[in-house]
């Protein structure tokens, strides 16, 4: 019992950001309509005390809580902090949007903590348990802020669809483990990394149980073949949570596939790196050449991202220490990416007008060159063109697959990249070529709009001196695995 | 004491396991809801036999209790509630078949070789030392509750809360239409708000007239 101190230190910040939720619902029955902007500050409050704590009770070793249920350790709390960066960006993007279509309320932050609550679960994960447990947390959270827009058809019908390919998703995710807890007899991710050392098990029933693992991930994560729902989704949510739900949790999922695949189930490498390599495969090429196809913004995006989880894919399957610092590496840098892009898409949006069909972006240029400018960045980053963020990115993650001995299917990605690069530029072609359809001024927020350009030219900066950043991800993968 | 080679206690498990088979079958074939749900109340009720057999008998109550008892009457009051047209639900069954049914095959076979008992038979997988007759399954279902899955514990009360949350948030609507009391207006009401004396002069009925003139009707 003396330990339960110590747990509680270790999960702080969780119960941190748990309570502030808990306290915005509170809160929000006493609040009038014109004071509700304190339950926005007292959302970033949350994050900002939460970030405090983690980063000043950072250590380099590794401590685990909760009888070896909860780990915290250098890639957790680096991982942590991204996610309060991202959900924080969140907030203040999305702030404007929200408002303006009655989702401003103590529910959408409440729920949007809750959802961080889960990804830190996951992130700090150290038994199938608390990461399924976690990763429910958060997909329960995303299903309810998507159909939180009650009276929009689509917003509901993208909800229903998410909520019922996630739980089949769940489903099967549950079925491996515990096919894998049937072989190993613990839910700890040390011990069953132990119990396959040390030998004795089946090895048919372990593949099962990590086909089916393997699996309800990749659903998770949207990776081709399980991407079916991605699109819908992100073309029906409102873009607030369309945003939400297309950055951060790719952390919490990468962290996953670390916690579960990485340190769980290394003596299976071979066989999960096989699974990853289809499905990174088969990602790229379905992500970059169905977006081409699409007129509608929202649609776009969703294949890229797609093609984005075939390229973190890339480095996952190295299966080395390099190769899953670029994973890192690349799934940060498209958080940033994609946090932007949405980012400019709610500021184009107004009271009762979504731009979400790529026409809506004609003649960016003229009506604001500044913000033509910034997705200018957004969309090079994404594409891949140095100097940019996104060109380091999947250059890492390509050198890792290259040293790992994937000479033809660097190649291949390459190719697919630049066949991506089509969609990308005709977005640029679009705002600065093209004569403008929507003459209406674009009003935004200060905060906004300053938060913006600090976010895409850092993509830019970064790409410049990606050292930082780099050192930073290789620090947090090297001190965790060793 | 054996039967045709089968100790009492196997006898009782395939009665079970076949009546489960069966429940379960019927739930995703029977056309009507109500009766899906009744048979999935059937599959709960031998699915809870069986925990006893493997002496769980806690979560074999557990089972009853919570999903006969609370939620599959939730679930009874919902089909029968919702006006469901299972026509067009079963719209695109045959359209999907020739791929679903390969698949599912396929799962199905590679499901029954690899968890089959060439690898969990009872020679694999050993039966653990019974208990004694006093061991309380409960008590030490709570105890390894309360203290190695504590955060387990915590966090899936967090996942309710999140269910709570989001049932509220998209069913609420303020309908200006709707009658419903305020209790704090309804505990201030004063004696006069609700009661007013008049004043008036006595009158004496002319009963006994009244009343035969009913009669005479």
């Amino acid at each position: 019992m003396e330990n339960i101190r110590y747990d509680l230190i270790t999960a702080l910040p969780e119960i941190v950001v748990l309570s502030m939720a808990m306290l915005i619902l509170l809160a929000d029955l006493f609040l009038k309509q014109t004071n509700r902007i304190a339950i926005y500050a007292l959302a970033q409050l949350a994050l900002l005390v939460a970030a405090f704590i983690t980063f000043s009770t950072h250590t380099p070793s590794i401590g685990y809580g909760f009888t070896g249920a909860f780990v915290d350790d250098a890639m957790a709390d680096v991982l942590k902090l991204m996610i309060y960066l991202g959900t924080s960006l969140i907030f203040i993007y999305t702030r404007q949007y929200i408002q303006l279509r009655n989702m401003f309320r103590g529910e959408f932050y409440a729920l949007v903590l809750f959802s961080v609550v889960g990804m830190m679960i996951m992130v700090s994960g150290q038994s199938m348990l608390t990461l399924y447990i976690g990763l429910e947390l958060l997909s329960l959270s995303l299903y309810a802020l998507v159909a939180l827009d009650r009276d929009n058809a689509r917003a509901t019908e993208a909800a229903m669809k998410y909520f019922v390919l996630g739980a089949l998703a769940s489903g099967m995710l549950l079925y491996g483990m515990s096919m894998i807890y049937g072989m190993t007899g613990s839910l700890n991710i040390a011990d069953i990394n132990n119990a396959l050392m040390s030998g004795a098990n089946i090895h048919s029933v372990l593949i099962l149980g990590l086909v089916f693992v393997v699996a309800g991930l990749a659903f998770k994560l949207g990776a081709v073949p399980f991407q079916m729902w991605v699109p819908d989704v992100y073309e029906g949510s409102p873009t607030a949570v369309t945003m939400l739900i297309s950055s951060v949790p790719k952390l919490a999922a990468f962290a996953f596939i670390m916690r579960l695949l990485v340190q769980g189930l290394p003596t299976l490498a071979v066989d999960w790196q096989q699974m990853l390599m289809i499905m990174a495969v088969l990602s790229i090429i379905i992500g970059n050449v169905t977006a081409i196809a699409q007129t509608n913004l929202k649609r776009m995006l969703a294949y890229s991202t797609i093609s984005h989880v075939g390229f973190v894919l890339f480095g996952l399957m190295s299966a080395s220490i390099n190769g899953y610092a670029s994973a890192l590496f690349y799934i940060a840098s498209y958080v940033l990416m994609t946090l932007a892009g949405f980012g400019i898409i709610l500021l184009l949006s107004r009271k009762g007008f979504e731009a979400e069909q790529l026409d809506d972006l004609k003649g960016l240029n003229q009506r604001s060159p500044w913000i033509a400018f910034l997705m200018l960045i957004v969309m090079f980053s994404m594409a891949g063109v140095p100097p940019t963020l996104g060109f380091y990115a999947k250059f890492t993650v390509l050198q890792a697959a290259l040293q790992a001995g994937y000479l033809w299917l660097v190649v291949f990605a390459v190719l697919m990249a630049v066949i991506g690069a089509f969609y990308y530029l005709r977005v640029i072609k679009l705002m600065y070529f093209d004569e403008p359809i929507d003459h209406h001024p674009i009003q935004a927020p200060f905060d906004m709009r300053v938060t913006l350009s600090v976010n895409a030219c850092a993509l830019l900066v970064l790409g410049l001196m990606p050292q930082g950043l780099m050192s930073l991800c290789g620090y947090a993968i090297f001190k965790s695995l060793n | 004491m054996t039967f045709f080679g089968l100790h009492f206690q196997d006898i009782v498990f395939y009665t079970l396991a076949i009546i489960l088979l069966i429940a379960a079958l019927r739930v995703i074939t029977t056309r009507n809801p109500v009766y899906a749900a009744l048979y999935l109340v059937l599959a709960f009720f031998t699915a809870a036999g069986i925990w006893l057999l493997l002496q769980a008998e806690f979560l074999a109550i557990a089972l009853v209790l919570v999903y006969v008892g609370a939620v599959m009457v939730l679930f009874l009051f919902v089909v029968m509630m919702l006006d469901i047209n299972l026509d067009k639900l079963r719209e695109g069954f045959w359209n999907a078949l020739p791929v679903a049914l390969p698949v599912g095959g396929l799962m199905a076979v590679e499901m029954v070789m690899i968890v089959g008992v060439r690898n969990f038979g009872v020679d694999k997988v050993v039966a653990p030392a019974a208990k004694p007759a006093d061991y309380s399954n409960t008590a030490e279902l709570g105890r390894v509750l309360y203290t190695d899955y504590l955060l387990a514990f915590e966090l899936a009360s967090v996942v309710l809360l999140v269910a709570i949350v989001a049932a509220i948030a998209l069913t609420l609507r303020e309908r200006r239409e709707s009658k419903s009391m305020d209790p704090a207006k309804q505990v201030l009401v004063k004696k006069a708000d609700r009661l007013r004396i008049v004043k008036m002069d006595a009158v004496v009925e002319n009963t006994d007239a009244s009343a035969n003139a009913e009669e005479v009707k």
